[in-house]
Formats: structure tokens, C-alpha cells, sequence
């Protein structure tokens, strides 16, 4: 099997590349095996040798050296394991091992709130608790930026425009098959006994931290070439593979949110691979980028992070505002309000996403005269945020509302969204954030945006399409159980923590004075009931994949492209190229039809549409 | 009214321009690591060049450089007119001036380890810096060494797609050397 050929390929690669490595050290008189400089260097042949093992040889790199070309062959199940091209595939694969990863990190957060139940060290010493709260944070943070534009990015775009592929379908491969050596990197430093820096990385503890430290930037890394060619393939995708008619003032929503996030991603994530590559060079180089002593800085560590990383919140946040506005529309029957407004909301917000990074850093001791343009940047944001939720307000507004389960995974992301965004306007009010850095009222502003949007978003999107990617309907009772659970769950936990942050509590933290229990007990107990609301979903998924119901080609009756052609899809999606006619909102206009299938008449396309 | 229209044809974006638009969406991309570089190199040090850093070795390797990318051009415009002995000719020019650019940047980094070693700022700027850049120069030479290889065997002379790939990612390397080589040695 494909992953097997990739683990010898990444074990012949380290082995070569480490041992390239040995003969430089040893040719300038180092000692020859040092873990750190030896897994930096040997870890791209590793990543590259598990590249061409698990397939890119196979399918792509081989006829570069006049070897036939080779046409994909591999069916069922295997393909998931295999490096396959088909852009419904790859869209699976990013799912699976997302969530994968999202219960990972649940776990981990598990543990966390275990210790923090009660004052005291009592279930993991300090260490411990700094290695299992990064490890939460980062993998999370890999979550929000990847697995809705991997996903669904993948699986459902293509389809919406019409299209029968993804531009370059061997890069999509690629990109997904990056993202099994950031697990591998993850896991392996907590092997090593993790990193205690939190996600962010911070220079210089970074730098000084154990060899768990390097895995953690080797991950980011990877993830980040992985986030660079999938946006890529998407830009590309988008600008060049609309069917006829698709004019960009018809573009479902979902996807201009996706065609933003991967601009972003194309453009800002160079920054975070430099970051990691100028802490892997002062850790393993002996260089001095972040050490003051001999005229470095480290809050240049800070500003080229955040230059990412701030963007990177827009990458976790736009995907599941277009996910919203998509079901809003579809489950009110109502046309999706200032659609050209949402729109420009989307752009204003990715223009002003690359001007306010420093509002991370009001406390770090940079140049106070930053403060004051960082300030009035950051809340200009809330403008373009809040035409969004303008847009989601006029399209519910005498709408005929269905309640199914992503309508109300919808309105969940409206309501926690509010909350986490109100809360960032004050935080980004420089006497306001002086007071309340690092204390756990950003922590729950953050979990309020990222959680209760991004992943309200994510989860929003699994039970609206997945009957579409596995021909299977979701159990909507057990569905709308999970909802009101993690609903209930998510604001027991995450609002007591806006008070706990104001009383004092300090984030990344294993221990607290004892007048911050009571708070902390009830976010413990919230986040409990939070983590084991996904066993509801755990099950349904499994369930329903294996044995629901079939699902119709449109079960929900919406009129984007991706719902006009059977469940599962055909490989080449289309039978005949559709042709657009209009925009997908068309609810309750008169003789309104998003597209022409090829199949029957219009009369009959119109029938079918209507449902 | 009966619908089902075929598509017309000419509605498809042509391979090529996709292939295109992709490639400059790449160089987009990677110009944002260059960028940060350099803002990391006048962010540290301002405009501070160490005395030590080699001026002919400098400019000889930046002539050598630009003047592969002219006989790069040369092999683009052999592989177009469909002339495989031009396109060996010229791809293997390339490639020598290539590797003679990075012997010149390796002679620099020995003679730098002792003038500026990575233990000072311009060193750490220095050879991140040229190693970024040198590490684009070797996957430019291998693409050109695959090049070369395939033109012999005459799989250019229907598709000279990948030789104009190769050739475009040549040049965006030296447009990196345009600006590394004034900050490093020069301003």
C-alpha cells in the first residue's frame, strides 16, 4: 500500500539526509551526531522521500526521467491510503485527518482543565502542563487553518463552479499528503517530551527549549508549504475552471470566502516558514537573529510571526463566514442579502488583515508610536465583520427559516461570533489589552472566534455536506443533540472565563491563587460536557457512514451546483458541462434557474430545482 | 426549449495559461520569503555592510548569474523554434554557469566563516541570506539537469512547456540575486 511506500521513502530519506548531514559536520570538525542540526537537515529529504514513497513517483516525478506515464488505477476504500487525484478524495482525506487531530487536541484540553480544576499541581506537574497546552494550542490552531479549506475547500469548490477537477490535481495530492509528517512531527515531540512555548513559539524561549521545540517548527513548516500549494491550486482553480456563465458575481458565496482565504494563504504564510526556519538556524546554526546579547531582537521573531499569524485568523475565520452565509441563504429560501457587499466585506477584511499585527504585541516593549496605528487598524475590522452579519441578518429577516442542523450550526457561529468579536474590539484597545494580556479573557475571546466561529463553521459545514460526500444522511435527531450540547457546553465553558481573565487568571498556567477556584471549576465542568458532546457526533458519523439512510441528490433542496448531480458524485462530477444562468439565490423569484445541467429541459431543470 | 447545449470549446482555458498562472502565483509567493528576508536584513542591521564580505567574488558571481539567465533565454527560444541542438547547447551553458555561481558562493561562505561567522548579526543575515537563495540555485539546477536530460532524449519537441517552467523559475532566482546582492555587498 501507498503509506507504506511512504514510510520507507521518509526512513531512506532521513537516513541519507542524515547522513549528508554527519559528513558536513564532520568535514568542518563538528561532532558528527547531534540530534537537533541533524533532524533539521535530514528532515526535508525525510519529507521528501515520503512524498515520492507514497506515490508522487509513481504518478508524477517518473516520466520526468522518461519512464511511461501511469494512469491512477486504485478503487474503493485503498484510495484514501493512496495518492490519488480526484479532488472528492483528497476533500475526505483532509476531513478525516483534521478531525483526527481535533480530537487529539480536545483530549489534550481534557487534561488541562483536569489540572485546573483545583489549585495546585495535582494531575500533571508544571512541565507537563506546558507541554500538553501547547501541543492543544498548536494542533488546534493547524486545525482552524486547514481543515475547512482542505476539506471542503477541496471537495466542494471544484463542484460549485462547475468544474470537473481541481487546475493541478497531482499539487492537491501533494499538499494533502504533507500533513500526515505534521502529525508525525507533533507526536514525536511529545515523545521527546514536548515544547513548553505555547503555539506561538516565541523567540527567545524557543530558541533555549528542548529538542521537542524543533519538531514543533518542523511542523509548522510542512504545514505551511501544505497551506501555500493547496491555496495556490484553489487561486488557481477559481480564476480558471468556471463554467460558462460563472461570472463572479454569481460565485456562491462559500466559495469567494475559500478563493480569499487561499489569496491569503499564498501571500502570508511565507512568513511563518521564515519564522520557523530563523528559529531552526539560531537553535541548530548557532545564529543570533533573536539573541540581544550579540545584536539580535527577538521582537522581530514577534513581528514576522504575527505578520502570518494575524492573517492566519482570517484563514480560520473566512471559510466558516462563508459556510454561514451559504446555509442562511439556503435554509431562510431567501436570496443572500447585499451579496456584493458580503463580498467586498470579505476583500476589506483580507486588505486590512495585513495591517494590524502588532496588536499582539502592545505589551512587548515595541516602539509605543505603533500603538496608536495598530489600534485604530485593528478596529476598523469590525466594519467589514459586521456587513457580514448584516448580510446574515437581512437574508433571515422574514425568512421561511428551516431549522435543520447546519442551519443551526449557522446561527450558533453568529451568536459566539458576536460575543467573540465584541470582546475583540475592547482587546484591541491598548489600555483595555494592557490590563487584560495573557489573562484568560483572551483565551475566551480567542476560543470565542476561533471555537464558536471557525469550528462552529467546520462542523456546520460536515452535516450539510456530508450526505453529499457519502451518500449518506446524518442522523438529524442525534445531530440537533449535538448542537444544542456543544452550544450549551461552549458558552458554560468559555464565558465563566471572560471573568476568571478580568479577576487575574493568567493564561498557560498550571496553577492559581484559590480565590480563582470556583470560576474554574465551572469551566472545567463546561468543558467536560463540551468534549464528551462529541461522542454524539463521534457516533453519528461512524454510524451513519456505515449504515444511514441514503441520501437523495438534494436532500436540502439548495440550488448550488454541487447539490444538481448525484450523492456521492461521479468521478468527472459533471455529466455534461453545466451552463450558469444566474446567481444560486434565486429563492421565490420567478422563473429564476442557478444553472443548465445538459439534462432534459429547462422546464424540467426548473421543476427539479425548485423542490 | 431543449437545453442540453454542448459546451463550446473555446470556452476552456487553454493548459497553458493555467500552467502560467500558476507558476506566478509560485513566484508571488516565494517573493514574500525574500521579502521578509530582506526586511529581517535592514531591520537588524540598517544599511550596515561588513567590510570583510568579498566585492569581486561578489560582482563576479552576480555577472556570472545574469548571464545565464541570457543563455537560459536562448534555450526557451531553441525549445520554441523546435531546435534540440540549440536547446542542449544552451541548457548545458546554463547549467555550467549555475554550478560556477554556487563554487563562487561556497569559496565566499569558507572565506566568511572566519571573517563574520554565524555568531554575528551579518553573519547570521549573511549566510541565511545567500544559503536561502543558493538552496533556490540548486533545485533551479536540478529542474535544468531534468531539462537536459529530456531534451536529449527529444521530449520538448511537441510541449517546451517544462523547458519555459525551468527557464521562468531561472530567472526569478537571479531577480532575487538583483536585490540580495546590493543589500548584502553593496548598500
Amino acid at each position: 500500500m501507498a503509506v507504506v511506500g511512504g514510510v520507507v521513502g521518509g526512513a531512506i530519506g532521513y537516513v541519507l539526509g542524515a547522513a549528508g548531514i554527519m559528513a558536513i559536520r564532520a568535514a568542518v570538525g563538528a561532532r558528527a551526531w547531534e540530534v537537533e542540526s541533524v533532524t533539521a537537515g535530514a528532515w526535508l529529504v525525510a519529507v521528501s522521500g515520503w512524498l515520492l514513497g507514497v506515490g508522487a513517483w509513481k504518478y508524477w516525478v517518473s516520466p520526468w526521467f522518461g519512464r511511461p506515464e501511469r494512469t491512477y488505477a486504485t478503487h474503493g476504500w485503498r484510495r484514501y491510503f493512496d495518492f490519488d487525484t480526484d479532488h472528492k478524495v483528497i476533500g475526505i482525506q483532509y476531513l478525516v485527518t483534521f478531525l483526527v487531530m481535533f480530537f487529539m487536541a480536545g483530549l489534550f484540553a481534557m487534561f488541562m482543565r483536569w489540572e485546573l480544576m483545583r489549585t495546585g499541581e495535582d494531575v500533571v506537574n508544571a512541565d507537563q502542563y506546558n507541554a500538553i497546552m501547547s501541543l492543544h494550542g498548536t494542533m488546534m490552531v493547524f486545525v482552524a487553518v486547514a481543515a475547512t479549506v482542505g476539506a471542503f475547500g477541496n471537495y466542494v469548490v471544484p463542484i460549485m463552479i462547475g468544474a470537473d477537477d481541481m487546475a493541478f490535481p497531482k499539487l492537491n495530492a501533494l499538499s494533502y499528503w504533507l500533513v500526515p509528517p505534521v502529525l508525525v512531527a507533533l507526536t514525536v515531540s511529545f515523545a521527546f517530551g514536548g515544547y513548553d512555548t505555547g503555539w506561538t513559539g516565541y523567540a527567545p524561549l524557543s530558541v533555549q527549549s528542548d529538542v521537542g521545540g524543533l519538531f514543533y517548527n518542523l511542523a509548522f513548516f510542512t504545514l505551511g508549504l501544505s497551506s501555500i500549494i493547496g491555496g495556490l491550486n484553489i487561486i488557481v482553480t477559481v480564476v480558471t475552471m468556471r463554467a460558462k456563465g460563472m461570472t463572479w458575481g454569481r460565485l456562491p458565496i462559500f466559495v469567494w470566502s475559500i478563493f480569499i482565504t487561499a489569496m491569503m494563504s499564498l501571500i502570508f504564510t511565507q512568513f511563518v516558514a521564515l519564522a520557523m526556519l530563523m528559529v531552526i538556524l539560531d537553535r541548530t546554526a548557532g545564529m543570533v537573529f533573536f539573541d540581544p546579547a550579540s545584536g539580535g531582537e527577538p521582537l522581530l521573531y514577534q513581528h514576522i510571526f504575527w505578520f502570518y499569524s494575524h492573517p492566519a485568523v482570517y484563514i480560520m475565520i473566512l471559510p466558516a463566514f462563508g459556510i454561514t452565509l451559504e446555509m442562511i441563504s439556503h435554509f431562510s429560501r431567501k436570496p443572500l442579502f447585499a451579496y456584493k457587499w458580503a463580498v467586498g466585506a470579505l476583500l476589506g477584511i483580507m486588505g486590512l488583515s495585513s495591517v494590524v499585527w502588532a496588536h499582539h504585541m502592545f505589551t512587548s516593549g515595541m516602539a509605543e508610536s505603533l500603538r496608536k496605528p495598530f489600534l485604530a487598524s485593528t478596529e476598523l475590522i469590525s466594519i467589514p465583520t459586521g456587513v457580514i452579519f448584516l448580510s446574515a441578518l437581512g437574508t433571515l429577516w422574514l425568512g421561511k427559516i428551516k431549522f435543520t442542523v447546519p442551519m443551526l450550526f449557522a446561527l450558533g457561529v453568529l451568536f459566539n461570533f458576536l460575543i467573540g468579536g465584541i470582546t475583540g474590539v475592547f482587546l484591541a484597545d491598548v489600555p483595555v489589552d494592557i490590563q487584560l494580556q495573557d489573562t484568560y479573557f483572551v483565551v475566551a475571546h480567542f476560543h470565542y472566534v476561533i471555537l464558536g466561529g471557525g469550528i462552529f463553521g467546520l462542523f456546520g459545514g460536515i452535516y450539510y455536506w456530508f450526505p453529499k460526500m457519502t451518500g449518506k444522511m446524518m442522523n438529524s435527531g442525534l445531530g440537533k443533540l449535538h448542537f444544542w450540547a456543544i452550544m450549551l457546553g461552549f458558552n458554560v465553558t468559555f464565558l465563566p472565563m471572560f471573568v476568571i481573565g478580568l479577576q487575574g487568571m493568567n493564561r498557560r498556567i498550571a496553577d492559581y491563587t484559590p480565590d480563582l477556584e470556583p470560576g474554574n471549576k465551572m469551566v472545567s465542568m463546561g468543558a467536560f460536557f463540551l468534549g464528551s458532546s462529541f461522542l454524539i457526533f463521534i457516533y453519528n458519523f461512524i454510524y451513519s457512514w456505515a449504515r444511514g439512510e441514503t441520501a437523495p441528490a438534494n436532500p436540502w433542496g439548495a440550488r448550488t451546483l454541487e447539490w444538481q448531480i448525484p450523492s456521492p458524485p461521479p468521478h468527472e462530477n459533471f455529466e455534461v458541462p453545466p451552463i450558469i444562468l444566474a446567481d444560486p439565490y434565486g429563492y421565490g423569484e420567478a422563473d429564476s434557474l442557478h444553472a443548465d445541467m445538459g439534462i432534459g429541459t429547462l422546464e424540467e431543470a426548473k421543476d427539479s430545482e425548485r423542490v | 426549449m431543449v437545453a442540453s447545449t454542448v459546451l463550446p470549446a473555446e470556452h476552456e482555458t487553454p493548459r497553458i495559461t493555467i500552467n502560467r498562472f500558476g507558476l506566478w502565483l509560485f513566484f508571488l509567493s516565494e517573493s514574500m520569503l525574500f521579502a521578509g528576508l530582506l526586511v529581517a536584513r535592514f531591520g537588524l542591521l540598517g544599511t550596515e555592510v561588513n567590510e570583510e564580505v568579498s566585492q569581486s567574488i561578489g560582482l563576479l558571481v552576480t555577472v556570472i548569474l545574469l548571464a545565464s539567465s541570457y543563455s537560459a533565454l536562448r534555450a526557451e527560444q531553441a525549445a520554441k523554434a523546435r531546435d534540440r541542438a540549440g536547446l542542449v547547447r544552451w541548457l548545458t551553458l546554463t547549467l555550467v554557469m549555475g554550478a560556477i555561481f554556487l563554487a563562487g558562493v561556497a569559496y565566499e561562505w569558507v572565506e566568511a566563516f572566519d571573517a563574520f561567522p554565524t555568531s554575528t548579526t551579518f553573519g547570521t543575515l549573511f549566510f541565511t541570506m545567500t544559503g536561502v537563495h543558493a538552496f533556490h540555485v540548486i533545485t533551479g539546477l536540478v529542474f535544468l539537469l531534468i531539462l537536459l536530460f529530456n531534451a536529449k532524449a527529444g521530449r520538448y519537441d511537441e510541449d517546451s512547456w517544462p523547458v519555459e517552467a525551468g527557464v521562468k523559475y531561472w530567472h526569478f532566482v537571479d531577480v532575487v540575486w538583483v536585490f540580495f546582492y546590493p543589500a548584502l555587498y553593496l548598500i
